[in-house]
């Protein structure tokens, strides 16, 4: 079972980069071929680093729209952030950051469930939000969920043995097979499944957000058309 | 009056609709005939296999524009779109909020480009990620709805990834083109424009007829030799406006408010009979390659008069055209490579201390600026004003040297010529403005109940401001509008001579150095300092 779970980890691991990363290149080659920021846009290149900045790191836009949708996304993946830097612990010494971090994880892991469960009741609630809502949206919502519901489970209900877990996934590092060896623990065992599933699924769903963030052409370009100009490799083409 | 109910004002502000399924479903524009397709080099009618074909020419637009690509990925059904379309609030479709609007694309986008969709539709579970075929029915859909956004990027304002429905429903109607499915309105207009040089098949003698009638006009109020040239070479500004300008009120207002500021300025400029128009729908039906046929009319006509520099009436997407794609498609701006030598042609020619292009508003700013144009604000004091941000200019484009001097610098120009200005809503203006309801090449008359029913937002936020704070005008900066308010205030029972043109507010406080306005003001003056 170890082992089995040690080659899904790799599989996960692998897919979920190759695919982001695939997905990533794609978006990087793909021109945009005409100057399309959201304006008043930045003029300035710093302008537009700021401005993402804030998209990523406020949700502005979202703020500016609807502050339900707001506060629930937010605590939703401010948590999460924390809870993933927590779980660094299981792939790394603890440092510094980690032990700061160590007290807001704990409790980031009820904010990023409570945030969820805030957004998939205005999936169910809202009039509007329940009409764009598919079937994929149920699946993922529950997904994150059950990872994030095991993983409170194990912190405060029925603990397991985390030091096994950090030498199963260091001995997964440094390949080294014959060493796996995974607490038997069946919330420890669907937490961990889940979380490969995410990984598995995230470069083909919604989840690609995350990077499609950067490269949104809205959120992205500098508004300077009139002072330089801009042309894509296909349309110059049409020049010649 | 139509067979349609115009909205009722709702409670103000409104909260959001309650939705009624397939409300605006009947809603489509008519099908561009053969000889309107065929002359924009698109297919006559829908061609045989046009699944297939619809489904190619997504992939091409898929490696050609990241934004499609991106957008398609990336929505995450947040909902924070779903009460700010215009067209949602006045017809409560749901297919008319955004996420909704482009769900209809990216249903087929997963079905044929994803490997979520393409694997569960083998098994019949396509549903599961929201996964449909191109089919009629889906076609039919595309076709209604996506002639139900006005492309005025409100939505994508409030998207935390800037989502912009506009890149969508472009991208739409370029695939519909490319299958023999095109938009009558549009497709017309623009093979009008590419045969005789504006959107009306206006030609050189009506044209220059229709200017020197308004130079009479001119004269016979002020008593100056106001004249609007016409292929004058060697002028020094060329003004590339609507053809509205030419023919519809309060549009001609306007243009008459440019020509007196052009004459108080003293500087030379001209009109072109061969680029008569501002407008370019191209950019409604995401054609790069027409866009680019129309922009090439501006620039070989500003080559061949050997004009300096370049100014754009009151136009909200044709000033997104020229602000932001100009230079792209055409080579008319400034900073184009040192190689590059087909924008290098104009360029070269163009005086690059000025704004290439430059918005009429930023022209007259300027001189206000420069303490270069006196006004008489008392002309303009039986007016209550408001302004209405043009969706296009408003999230679009920009004027000035500042990001929202698309905002300052029109409504500076109003209040150097009217004493009484008030704003609406903040929620209405400004970035988060609301379209007319009529853009996007919706502008006709066989979506009349779409436009009415689109408009709902600004007439509340107008009765608002007219109620409390006793607006009786409203100013428009573009063509689409101003046809568009013209047409829809009635419905809402408010006086279609509310409605003016910017730069008719200007034309009308604008004393010019020597008319008859400023004598009349001289006398005034003068019997006040006697009675002191």
């Amino acid at each position: 079972m170890s082992v089995l779970y040690a080659l899904l980890f790799y599989v996960a691991f692998v897919l979920l980069v190759g695919g982001v990363g695939f997905k990533i290149y794609q978006y990087w080659s793909t021109p945009a071929p005409l100057k399309i920021p959201t304006t008043p846009a930045p003029t300035t290149r710093g302008g537009v680093v700021f401005r993402i900045g804030r998209e990523v790191v406020l949700f502005e836009s979202l703020f500016k729209s609807n502050k339900w949708i707001w506060l629930f996304g937010y605590m939703f993946h401010v948590g999460l952030a924390l809870v993933l830097i927590r779980h660094g612990r299981y792939f790394q010494e603890v440092g510094p950051l980690l032990k700061f971090l160590q007290p807001f994880g704990i409790y980031a892991g009820f904010a990023m469930v409570a945030g969820l469960l805030g957004l998939w009741a205005r999936r169910i609630l809202v009039e509007r939000i329940r009409y764009i809502t598919g079937p994929s949206d149920h699946l993922i919502l529950a997904l994150l969920v059950g990872i994030g519901a095991s993983g409170l489970m194990m912190k405060f209900v029925k603990h397991t043995d985390i030091v096994a877990v950090k030498v199963f996934f260091q001995n997964m590092m440094q390949f080294n097979l014959g060493a796996l060896s995974l607490p038997g623990d069946p919330v420890l065992m669907l937490h961990l499944f889940l979380v490969a599933v995410l990984m598995i699924i995230f470069p083909l769903s919604k989840l690609l957000h995350a990077p499609g963030i950067f490269f949104s052409p809205t959120r992205n370009q500098v508004d300077n058309p009139r002072e330089k100009r801009h042309i894509a490799p296909w349309a110059a083409e049409m020049e010649k | 009056m139509a067979d349609f109910q115009t909205p009722e004002f709702r409670e103000y502000p409104a909260v959001p609709n309650t939705l009624i399924p397939n409300a605006t479903a009947h809603l489509s524009p008519f099908v561009a005939k053969p000889e309107h397709q065929e002359q924009l080099g698109f297919p006559g009618e829908l061609v045989d296999n046009w699944e297939e074909k619809a489904i190619d020419k997504m992939g091409d637009l898929l490696g050609k524009y990241r934004s499609l690509r991106v957008y398609l990925d990336s929505c995450v059904k947040c909902g924070s779109c779903t009460d700010k379309c215009h067209y949602f609030q006045g017809t409560s479709d749901p297919k008319n909020m955004p996420v909704a609007r482009q769900d209809l694309m990216r249903s087929v986008y997963r079905r044929y480009f994803t490997f979520a969709g393409k694997t569960l539709s083998k098994f019949g579970l396509g549903g599961i990620v929201g996964a449909r075929e191109m089919n009629r029915e889906v076609l039919d859909e595309w076709y209604s709805y996506f002639h139900q956004c006005s492309q005025c990027r409100r939505c994508s304002v409030f998207c935390p990834y800037g989502i912009d429905t506009a890149e969508i429903s472009m991208a739409a109607r370029e695939i519909m083109d490319h299958v023999g499915l095109g938009q009558k309105y549009c497709n017309e207009i623009l093979g009008k424009l590419q045969k005789v040089g504006n959107n009306l098949g206006l030609p050189e003698p009506a044209l220059k007829a229709t200017l020197a009638e308004y130079g009479e006009e001119i004269e016979d109020d002020t008593g100056l030799p106001v004249r609007l040239p016409l292929d004058v070479k060697g002028a020094d500004i060329l003004l590339i406006t609507p053809s509205a300008d030419f023919f519809a009120e309060p549009h001609i207002d306007g243009l008459m408010g440019y020509a007196k500021v052009f004459h108080e300025a003293g500087v030379s400029w001209t009109l072109s009979s061969y680029a008569s128009e501002a407008a370019n729908f191209s950019m409604f039906i995401g054609s790069y390659s027409n866009m680019k046929i129309c922009a090439e009319r501006i620039r070989d006509a500003a080559i061949e008069l050997g004009v300096k520099r370049i100014i754009v009436g009151e136009c909200g997407h044709a000033w997104r055209v020229a602000y932001s794609f100009w230079n792209t498609v055409a080579g008319i701006g400034s900073g184009a490579d040192e190689n590059d030598v087909y924008a290098q042609k104009l360029q070269k020619q163009l005086d690059h201390s000025f704004k290439q292009p430059t918005h009429i508003c930023e022209f007259t700013y300027d001189l206000i600026q420069k303490g270069k144009l006196r006004f008489n604000k008392a002309e303009n004091d039986h007016r209550t004003v408001t302004f209405h941000d043009s969706c296009n200019v408003a999230r679009g484009s920009r004027m000035g040297d500042w990001a929202g001097g698309q905002f300052d610098i029109p409504r500076a120009v109003i209040k150097a010529c009217c004493n009484n200005y008030v704003d609406m809503d903040p929620d209405s203006i400004k970035e988060k403005t609301y379209c007319c309801g009529g853009g996007g090449g919706l502008l006709t008359d066989d979506l009349m109940e779409i436009r009415v029913k689109g408009a709902l937002p600004r007439m509340e936020a107008l009765k608002d401001v007219s109620d409390n704070k006793g607006v009786n005008t409203l100013a428009a900066i573009c063509a689409i509008c101003k046809a568009q308010f013209a047409k829809v205030l009635p419905y809402y029972n408010f006086p279609m001579s509310m409605l003016v043109s910017t730069h008719q507010l200007v034309g009308e406080a604008l004393v010019m150095t020597g008319s008859e306005q400023e004598k009349e003001l001289m006398e005034e003056e003068a019997e006040a300092s006697e009675e002191d």
